[in-house]
């Protein structure tokens, strides 16, 4: 319950990167603004995809349907996995089929949430993530600390380190631009080689059978155009009804991410390449639980975009990895329970409910009422810590008895106004930690009113 | 028109002085303001934390105390929002029904009701704007940085209506301070950085005085200044709206 707390502190514990962080992301939100901002029907537009994505969710099966059979008649291969473990399964049993052993894969949080590199790696499978934040924390053996830029946790120093230790590159280099070229040749190899590739899946549209993958490296295309074999892996959530609503979402999906107008490649794969094979996964893992709950239902629209991350004041201050979650920040918050609901209880509470996320939301996610309605669900199922209910309990009977209410008043005013200050900043108290409380005044409001209104 | 005052628990109990400010300023555009007895709480803080059917008994005990009165004002856009966002797990009587639409925080009554255009209030010093989360996103009572929306912010219509009162310009213009209710316990380590990098954006700009929506804001950040040792004042709007110096 505590832990994103306990993890938090940790990190904050320093500050000078603590504040890099909170100013790289902030700085992130702040080209989306100016992105959102330079298009007057920006709040039309975020309605719109709202209610697109509300419809698909509605008519989900349906239009899964449609896009399978128009996928099938494009001469594509639809699988359809229940959970990680079967997509799993599923990814490694079409890449046996084709005696596939070196596999590049772009950007995928499905595969992520899937635990796919391990999966295949165990397999002796060798799995190259060509996605230059992805292959950097790749080679350091880290989860990704955010959706969009999964390495935005490490400063360019580390990066240099970390190239040097694996790809030769100088001592103490921390050029961008050289950092990035040693990356580049080093991935080509890997693109040239491959056997497959994989990615993930931004869009897919059931009118076409088509799938839509954004990306800013040009690297899915890279994989896909070489590799005699690609398999695409998606949720089911990421279905969109028809190709002219397509760019309601890749208008509103750039522009939050990183407040660019659109990514550098939007790229349609209807068919496989003369000679080769396409293979879509379409996935479940929870995702049909999740429909099936009302107030959570909605937290399916999310096109992850990782603007909610780049507000969120709670993850700009303790990073991606305090979270535990492959999705971190308020949108894994509220998807979280609904996977482990025991596991993740403290992350609905790692939050002040500040609304931030709901309002950049390019789908119009009401994420922070979902947090206020996991906070009840989880108290509900006795999953809060015993001393916090019962404080909760004790307050719900002082504040609806105005007599208790007003002893309970004066004796924390006495309190706070009386005790010496070892005995009030103790450790116990954490407001005191690295706040003074408040002044207390002789009376209360109600105390002042009496002397000097009665009469009315 | 009866109106009564709704005085928060912890401003009831710390912040004396807003109560009488919100008061005064009433009584001063010509509202006859009662305070009813035996008021307590809203019943935010156990729901906040997951409670909220503990707090029920709370939400009973508001609506008996308020629900004889045509608007039930609060300086507490927090509260105000709590009444009327979250009083819907309780059955919705005609009294709930009512009260979740007229209970108002105060800078609404001043210019949704009253239509107050101006004050006769002078209050001269640098005044940095803290936007408190509730007010501004759940409320509505300004545009919020994240929507490209054309709208007025309720408290700098209000804070413009002062004499001598210079609004600072920040860098962060509505981030939150990090409060968050028991969050400020939970958390305590980000809940007070996060207060720490508001004043610091306030102190950059020159501000003298801290004002917002909403005194559990300033009293989070109170508590940092105050042990910083630094001279920047926080003082709720209302007061600021009532100051005759
Ligand atoms: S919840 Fe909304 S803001 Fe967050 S990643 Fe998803 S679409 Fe983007």
């Amino acid at each position: 319950m505590k832990e994103h707390a306990t993890k938090a502190a940790a990190f904050i514990k320093d500050e000078a990167r603590t504040d890099w962080h909170d100013e790289s992301l902030w700085f992130v939100r702040s080209r989306r603004d100016k992105a959102a901002h330079g298009i007057p029907e920006w709040e039309q537009l975020r309605e719109l995809a709202s209610q697109i994505k509300d419809h698909t969710l509605s008519h989900l099966d349906e239009y899964l349907e449609a896009f399978e059979a128009k996928a099938i008649e494009n001469g594509v291969t639809v699988h359809w996995a229940a959970d990680a473990a079967a997509h799993n399964r599923i990814v490694h049993g079409i890449l046996q089929e084709h005696n596939a052993r070196r596999i590049v894969k772009s950007k995928s949080m499905l595969t992520e949430e899937c635990g796919l590199n391990e999966y295949l790696e165990a397999q002796g499978i060798e799995v190259v993530d060509t996605d230059l934040g992805e292959r950097i924390i790749q080679l350091k053996e880290e989860p990704p600390s955010h959706i969009v830029m999964p390495a935005i946790h490490l400063k360019k120093e580390e990066v240099g380190e970390l190239f040097h230790q694996k790809l030769q590159t100088r001592k103490g280099a921390t050029d961008p631009q050289y950092l990035t070229e040693a990356a580049r040749q080093h991935l080509r190899q890997s693109f040239l080689e491959a056997d497959a590739a994989i990615t993930g899946v931004n869009f897919a549209i059931a009118e076409t059978g088509g799938v839509v993958v954004c990306t800013n490296e040009g690297n899915a295309d890279m994989g896909t155009h070489l590799a005699p074999l690609q398999i695409h892996c998606m949720g089911i959530e990421k279905i969109l009804p028809k190709a002219e609503h397509l760019g309601v979402f890749t208008r509103l999906l750039a522009r939050s991410a990183t407040g660019q107008p659109s990514t550098i490649f939007t790229s349609h794969h209807h068919k496989a390449k003369d000679g080769g094979a396409m293979h879509i996964v379409i996935v479940d893992n929870g995702r049909t639980t999740q429909l099936g709950r009302p107030d959570f239902r909605n937290s399916l629209k999310c096109i992850r975009c990782g603007a909610c991350m780049n507000t969120c004041p709670i993850y700009r201050r303790s990073g991606g990895h305090s979270y535990d979650s492959t999705v971190p920040g308020p949108i894994g918050s509220i998807l979280t329970p609904g996977i482990d609901l025991k596991k993740y209880s403290g992350l609905p509470f790692a939050s002040t409910l500040c609304g931030s996320c709901s309002d950049v939301c390019p789908v119009k996610i009401d994420i922070h009422e979902q947090l206020y309605k996991w906070r009840q669900i989880i108290a509900e199922e006795g999953l809060l810590p015993t001393a916090k209910k019962q404080s909760m309990v004790m307050a719900g009977k002082v504040l609806s008895r105005p007599g208790w209410y007003k002893a309970a008043g004066k004796s924390a005013r006495w309190v706070t106004r009386w005790l010496p200050r070892p005995l009030i900043y103790t450790p116990l108290n954490t407001w005191g930690k690295a706040r003074e409380l408040p002044e207390a005044p002789k009376e209360s409001f109600q105390e002042w009113y009496r002397k000097n209104r009665s009469a009315s | 028109m009866k109106i009564a005052l709704f005085i928060p628990c912890y401003i009831d109990q710390f912040y004396p002085q807003v109560g009488i400010a919100t008061l005064e300023l009433l009584e001063s555009l010509g509202c006859t303001v009662h305070f009813p007895e035996g008021q307590t709480c809203c019943g935010q803080p156990m729901a906040n934390t997951g409670c909220e059917r503990d707090a029920i008994p709370t939400y009973e005990h508001y609506v008996e105390t308020f629900s004889s009165y045509d608007y039930v004002v609060t300086p507490s856009g927090s509260c105000a929002y709590h009444v009327r966002k979250h009083y819907d797990i309780i059955e919705q009587t005609p009294e709930v029904q009512h009260l979740r639409q007229r209970t108002l925080d105060l800078s609404e009554f001043l210019l949704d009701v009253l239509e107050v255009e101006q004050l006769n209030a002078r209050f001269p010093a640098k005044v940095g704007l803290h936007q408190s989360c509730h007010g501004l996103r759940g409320l509505r009572l300004g545009p919020g940085s994240e929507r490209n929306l054309d709208a007025p912010s309720a408290l700098h219509t209000l804070l413009s209506m002062v004499d001598g009162v210079e609004i600072a310009e920040l860098a962060r213009a509505d981030e939150c301070c990090g409060f968050g209710g028991t969050f400020a316990i939970n958390e305590p380590d980000i809940s007070a950085k996060m207060g720490k990098d508001r004043i610091a954006d306030h102190a950059r700009a020159g501000v003298e005085v801290i004002t917002a929506g909403d005194m559990s804001c300033l009293m989070h950040l109170e508590g940092i200044l105050r042990r910083q040792g630094s001279p920047i004042q926080v003082k709720h709007i209302a007061e600021i709206l009532n100051s005759k110096a």
